[in-house]
């Protein structure tokens, strides 16, 4: 069992190595971060003024789709199931993962979906053009004929990440190190395996979903079509009942990451780590009875809107205890920092505004006002963009050094931060004042009175999207001509990762390591 | 060779697998109908019952008066006049009313109808109660056709009292592409009761004919 | 270090400096002219600096804590890492603080929720991509179409100040009124937005929504559709006029005189440059986001030019436009007999069709009834 990989191509479409497997998702997501900005820019370049100038509403419209499924289940899902399959064997001192085979296999569905979704852009009748939200009849009786490629899509992107996470559960489970008890496993250890319950609870959903929308479409039936005795809201009570869990499948993660970078740089344990644990499987269970409030302009009844209201500003209580836990990890310790974090302390800070739009969103009576302009799409974007992209960049700079057994330049490390930061505030911070001077979203036009924020907004989407590029360079950069990175790499990190060496080897922890 | 902690993980895989597709099927079969009932019993969307409601001997209450607005809707593509005669009229919970939408084909073709109906304030939707609806079916008309759809109801006495009016909306939908088979029968039942309509047999549904040309969606 | 301050300032006040346009750099929500709009103006305040006073604290403790405790000042780290009394600290206090608000968001949905003892009901229909309101008690019913000129969109014009946000037939309403909207659409669904009534409220094809409004303040509102509905969902803006009781009257007369008028112009005839003429506006308003000012069409909408249909059978050519087919929206509602005449006369007249012929409104008239 312990030889090297094999050579050529081979190894990595045969691959059930971890760590190859790791790889691949993590440069696929990648690749998808890039054509899902590169779609953003489109967005934002048609909104720097008003008028139409550079796309007709119609393509404007599949540019919006196409980027919020590209960066939710082609960035930032698969990002996170990279950094679990390299780094969950390595912090729970496992061989592997438990299921390899099927391993291999959830990730190479992945490229196909993605070709095809992204393939729909030169069908006649051009890709999707409903929303990520997808809402019927929009996409149903009135969609493109794209609509069943989508779906197809869709139901391939859910088995991968099924399989991911069946994978996941079945590692952490069986696969720990003798000594390594649930209360000892890292946070990160613990965020994924409550995101893979998440998972497989709610990817089916998404794929009954899309199978309604499929069955309506081809075969009569009429789930979401009133006119055969369906319910078009129906629809948007299934897809939120996935949906909302969905948003904390990409920060649950995160939240892991963070509580591994900041106990490190602050060189001081985690603090109130048992309470992470429950703060985290609370939001989880939440997320479950909240979904309502993506629809509060749907027409509920009154007890209906109070329920979901309340439900939701309950979420900040277990949210704000992990933001307390993190500062009080700061608090009194050596703090240095260097890439990771930075990132992370600027994840803590934006996500904390995120949260804070969060709660003005869960207040149904001011969400009447914000509903579906602007201040929505600041806010999701505050709460993923930091959240998600910033904590799984923080996760790279951490641990690449241990994947290649090469040090980043921590002076292009830094400048990548502070420009992304900066460009991540002037693009999405001016999207509060715009939505809240009333601007709808997923519009290709709009009104002078909103022309300065789309402005500066479309400027920091260029500056943040050439940060990125600056990252693909530091990464091909270090993978080539890095310095050499020691074992421990990180003066204080703890966990079993950094025991062994740099790179990790092939194959690690063949024999168990004594905990 | 399977080693102790094989089967464990194959065990475990199998009852994930299994949860996953359980999910699946609660989402597919069981979630929708739950939702129907939910509705029924809520009253969350303001759908009102379909099923026609069997009278119970109710007293009529004259102290309080209620007003029904009545709205006709009708889905795009229309190709008939849709109007509700009686805008509104005043109730007292318990009595029974009558009142009726009229309908008129102005295509040159045969069409079929469905209409839904949806009803506010909607916690009212539970204690507004149909003897008889022309919603419980579908209507197939001839070409020029007019009809009157009857309707028939009472106001539940438990009615919230805070309540003093409720708005009742049709919406009419063209199913007539999903009806074919209705329509023909109803020409041959027409036949048979040897209406004067025959000569508008001529032009059989033909929703593909509708369809094709220019209409990139057209399905 | 000091470029990474000056950079972003300095890009900053150049972009300040770059926008010339009269606009009014709006930061805020409205108030609004209802005194829901100001119940929940106040409402997103109070949570707006409820939340600025928590950032304050926690984003304080923060800093300090970034300051003082960096390794370069030379500190050693503490290793506490646990206390339970902090815990149940920062879950009790939050707590209290949602409770907190709760109570005043509960009050205003409450409020927001009251339909009842309106003065008068109206009907708002959502179509693909225009409003259509109905007054059911005096039976009048309009459609309401941005009145945008394709010019300003395209640049070849300048852009007035209510670029987008101006449309034909205003929804128009009496001040002191309360006035019960009742929303639904025919197609997809839309939402139904005016900010300065803090009204929003999704349209459903086949359900019924409620909503209502009392507006004291006699001018003009504006909004937009608020839920993505298809390619021109940016293009059907909502415009509400409040006016005094009279003005709403003589409103309501003007409307049903119009009515009465399109009726009796479908008697009609006209000659062959009155309805080209007519029809060419027409087509500007309601054909060419479709199939183009040129009608050449485009991507999934048919040219006009040279097409089957506009040069074949007139029948088949009134049929596609009063009754739709498909993504094609039936425009018999919508346009009058007059106006539907006049577009398909120019239809088949304009883009080298040269058909030669002309509709006249009671040819419109006649088709609807079957004949």
């Amino acid at each position: 069992m312990a030889h090297g990989p094999a050579p050529g191509i081979g190894r990595w479409l045969f691959t059930t190595n971890h760590k190859d497997i790791g790889t691949m998702y993590l440069w696929f997501s990648f690749a998808m971060f890039f054509v899902g900005g590169l779609f953003a820019l489109v967005i934002r370049a048609e909104l720097f003024e008003p008028g139409l100038q550079i796309v007709e509403p119609e393509f404007f419209n599949q540019m919006t789709t196409l980027h919020g499924l590209i960066m939710v289940f082609g960035a930032v899902m698969p990002a996170f199931v990279g950094l679990a399959n390299w780094m969950l064997p390595l912090m729970i001192g496992a061989p592997d993962m438990a299921l390899p085979r099927m391993n291999n296999w959830s990730f190479w569905i992945l490229p196909f979906a993605f070709s095809m979704l992204i393939g729909t852009l030169f069908m006649p009748g051009g890709a999707p053009n409903f929303g990520w939200t997808f809402y019927a009849p929009l996409s149903t009786t009135y969609a493109p004929p794209s609509v069943t490629v989508f779906i197809f899509a869709v139901h391939i992107m859910g088995a991968s990440s099924i399989m991911g996470a069946i994978n996941i559960i079945a590692t952490i489970l069986n696969m720990r190190a003798p000594g390594m008890s649930m209360m000892k496993m890292p946070l990160f250890v613990w965020t994924w395996l409550i995101t893979a319950f998440l998972l497989i609870a709610v990817m089916p959903v998404l794929a009954g979903v899309v199978t309604m929308m499929l069955m309506d479409i081809h075969f009569g039936t009429s789930f979401f079509n009133a006119a055969g005795g369906g319910d078009p809201v129906l629809f948007q009570h299934v897809f939120w009942f996935f949906g909302h869990p969905e948003v904390y499948i990409m920060i649950l993660p995160a939240f892991g990451v963070i509580s591994a970078i900041i106990p490190t740089f602050a060189r001081k344990p985690l603090f109130g780590y048992s309470s992470m644990v429950y703060a985290t499987a609370s939001i989880a269970f939440l997320s479950f009875i909240v979904w309502a409030h993506h629809m509060f302009t749907v027409g509920m009844p009154l007890a209906g809107e109070l329920i979901f209201m309340y439900a939701t500003m309950l979420i900040a209580v277990p949210t704000g205890v992990k933001v307390f836990n993190w500062i009080t990890t700061m608090w009194r310790g050596a703090m240095t920092f260097e890439a990771p974090m930075l990132f992370s302390i600027a994840f803590v800070i934006l996500f904390t505004i995120g949260g804070f739009s969060g709660l003005m969103l869960a207040i149904a009576p001011a969400d009447f006002q914000y509903h579906d302009t602007y201040f929505v799409v600041a806010h999701f974007h505050y709460v993923l963009v930091p959240g998600a992209i910033f904590s799984i960049t923080a996760g790279v700079y951490y641990w690449l050094p241990k994947w290649c057994g090469k040090m980043y330049n921590e002076t292009l490390a830094k400048t990548h931060f502070w420009i992304a930061f900066i460009g991540l505030n002037i693009t999405f911070f001016p999207m509060h004042f715009s939505g809240l001077a009333g601007m709808p979203r997923r519009i290709p036009d709009y009104n002078p009175l909103w022309a300065d924020w789309n402005m500066i907004s479309s400027i920091g989407a260029f500056l943040f999207g050439a940060a990125q590029v600056l990252f693909l360079f530091i990464v091909i950069r270090t993978i080539f001509s890095g310095r050499p990175a020691s074992d421990q790499v990180w003066e204080s990190a703890e966990g079993l990762e950094w025991s062994v060496a740099s790179p990790a080897p092939y194959h690690t922890f063949i024999k168990a390591p004594e905990i | 060779m399977k080693t102790q902690a094989d089967k464990h993980i194959q065990r475990l895989s199998f009852k994930l697998a299994l949860l996953a597709f359980l999910m699946f099927m609660f989402c597919l079969f069981v979630l929708p109908p739950l939702y129907q009932l939910f509705c029924e019993v809520t009253g969350l969307n303001g759908k009102t019952s379909n099923q026609a409601y069997i009278a119970k001997q109710d007293i009529v209450d004259h102290s309080r008066n209620i007003t029904i607005n009545f709205i006709a809707v009708s889905h795009n593509n229309h190709i008939w006049t849709f109007s509700a005669p009686e805008q509104s009229l005043v109730v007292h919970p318990g009595q029974i009313t009558t009142t009726k939408f009229r309908v008129e084909n102005t295509s040159g073709r045969w069409i079929a109808v469905q209409a839904v109906p949806s009803m506010v304030p909607i916690n009212a939707t539970n204690y507004f109660n149909k003897t008889e609806c022309f919603c419980f079916n579908r209507q197939i008309l001839a070409p020029g056709e007019q009809s009157d759809l009857g309707l028939q109801f009472i106001v539940d006495s438990e009615l919230p009292k805070a309540i003093k009016s409720l708005t009742l909306s049709y919406t009419l939908f063209d199913i007539s592409e999903a009806s074919s088979k209705e329509i023909q029968a109803e020409q041959q039942h027409r036949i048979g009761l040897n209406l004067s309509r025959v000569d508008n047999l001529i032009t059989l549904p033909n929703a593909s004919e509708q369809n094709t040309e220019g209409n990139a969606y057209g399905r | 270090m000091r470029w990474i301050v000056s950079l972003p300032c300095g890009l900053l006040l150049f972009l300040l400096s770059l926008s010339t346009h009269a606009s009014e750099w709006q930061l805020n929500m409205t108030e609004g002219v209802t005194s829901i709009s100001k119940e929940v103006y106040s409402l997103h305040m109070l949570i707006f600096w409820i939340c600025c006073a928590i950032g304050v604290v926690v984003f304080g403790v923060m800093f300090v804590s970034m300051f003082l405790h960096r390794k370069s000042r030379g500190v050693k780290s503490a290793n506490f890492h646990e206390s339970t009394v902090l815990e149940i600290i920062w879950t009790t206090i939050p707590f209290i603080i949602l409770i907190a608000m709760a109570f005043p968001a509960t009050k205003n949905l409450i409020d927001i929720y009251d339909t009842e003892d309106a003065d008068i009901e109206i009907l708002i229909t959502g179509y693909q991509w225009k409003w259509r309101y109905d007054y059911p008690a005096d039976g009048v019913s309009y459609f309401s179409n941005l009145s945008t000129p394709l010019e300003q969109i395209y640049k070849n014009a300048a852009k007035n100040q209510h670029y987008l946000l101006e449309v034909d037939n205003a929804l128009v309403i009496p001040a002191g009124k309360k006035v019960r909207l009742l929303v639904t659409a025919a197609d997809v669904i839309h939402s139904w937005w005016v900010p300065d009534l803090a009204v929003k409220r999704d349209a459903i094809p086949g359900f019924i929504n409620e909503a209502w409004t009392k507006v004291d303040k006699i001018g003009t509102y504006r909004g937009q559709c608020a839920e993505l509905c298809g390619k021109d969902h940016g293009f059907m803006p909502i415009e509400v006029k409040v006016v005094s009781q009279q003005d709403y009257e003589l409103f309501i007369q003007e409307k049903k005189k119009l009515a009465a008028d399109i009726a009796e112009a479908a008697n009609q005839q006209f000659d062959f440059d009155e309805l080209y003429r007519r029809g060419e506006s027409v087509y500007q308003q309601h054909c060419a986001t479709c199939h183009q000012l040129d009608g050449k069409g485009l991507g999934i909408f048919p040219a006009i030019a040279g097409s089957p249909i506009a040069t074949g059978p007139v029948k088949e050519h009134l049929n596609r436009v009063l009754n739709g087919a498909g993504a094609m929206p039936a425009f018999g509602e919508q346009l009058s007999p007059v106006e539907s005449a006049a577009v398909v006369t120019f239809q088949r007249n304009a883009f080298g069709n040269n058909m030669g012929e002309l509709v006249q409104p009671i040819d419109i008239v006649e088709f609807k009834q079957g004949r």
